[in-house]
């Protein structure tokens, strides 16, 4: 199959519910992940926005993507990772992002794993191909 | 002049530049992802800290709640959809889009 065991990353870098486009990359995400491709996902800059917890859009009439979120690791999007120095301009507490899915075994959340940005930066540098939403 | 701002501060100087050229006593009203700037202990922060001394300052509570925003900047006040009408209908609007 095209792009089989190819490395593949989708960032994310724009504000959730301003614009279609976290909701687009969560999209990708899900379709990269049916392929045999070795995907990783980071949000960094205004993309880790997303990850703060406690949103509710009830109030802008939209259903949001949150349950989304909370299911990647369902949909075997499990390489996810978070920009430390995004997390802290935006004052969002790292231990406070929300869970993209639970262990089967101990039904403890799993986190995106927060980095620095030279381990991102070094990662970036090994991929096939950066999607960036 | 109400002056509203509809993007995030941390992607691109909209905030910035609305503020610079805004008159004391302008109101400032933050709406869809310019509600970020008034969240409170970001690197972004000082910009509507500065910004209070010389305007009122609203967010969309809308907005606000989305985006999980839960503690503003002292000083910032929330503000509805009806009360975001009532100030367009006081004053003439300037869209920093």
């Amino acid at each position: 199959m095209a792009g089989k065991g190819k490395k593949v990353m989708v960032t994310v870098r724009k504000a959730p519910h301003g614009s279609i486009y976290v909701q687009e990359g969560i999209e990708v995400m899900f379709i990269f992940a049916t392929y045999d491709m070795d995907l990783s996902v980071v949000f960094l800059d205004d993309g880790v926005l997303a990850l703060q917890p406690g949103q509710d859009t009830k109030g802008l009439g939209i259903k949001g993507f949150m349950a989304s979120l909370g299911a990647l690791v369902d949909w075997e999007v499990t390489n996810v990772y978070v920009d430390r120095q995004s997390l802290k301009e935006r004052n969002i507490a790292e231990d406070g992002i929300i869970s993209i899915g639970k262990n089967e075994d101990t039904d403890e959340p799993i986190r995106p794993k927060v980095l620095d940005s030279a381990d991102i930066a070094a990662m970036m540098a090994q991929q096939h191909s950066i999607v960036s939403f | 002049m109400l002056h509203t701002v509809n993007k995030s501060p941390f992607q691109n100087s909209a905030l910035e530049n609305c503020l610079r050229l805004a008159r004391a006593g302008d109101v400032i009203l933050l709406l869809e992802d310019g509600v970020y700037a008034a969240a409170a202990g970001t690197a972004k922060s000082s910009l509507i800290e500065q910004a209070l001394k010389r305007h009122a300052v609203y967010a969309i509570d809308a907005d606000l709640k989305a985006r999980g925003i839960g503690t503003l900047i002292k000083g910032m006040r929330s503000a509805s959809y009806g009360e975001f009408v009532d100030l367009v209908e006081q004053h003439p609007v300037h869209a920093w889009l």
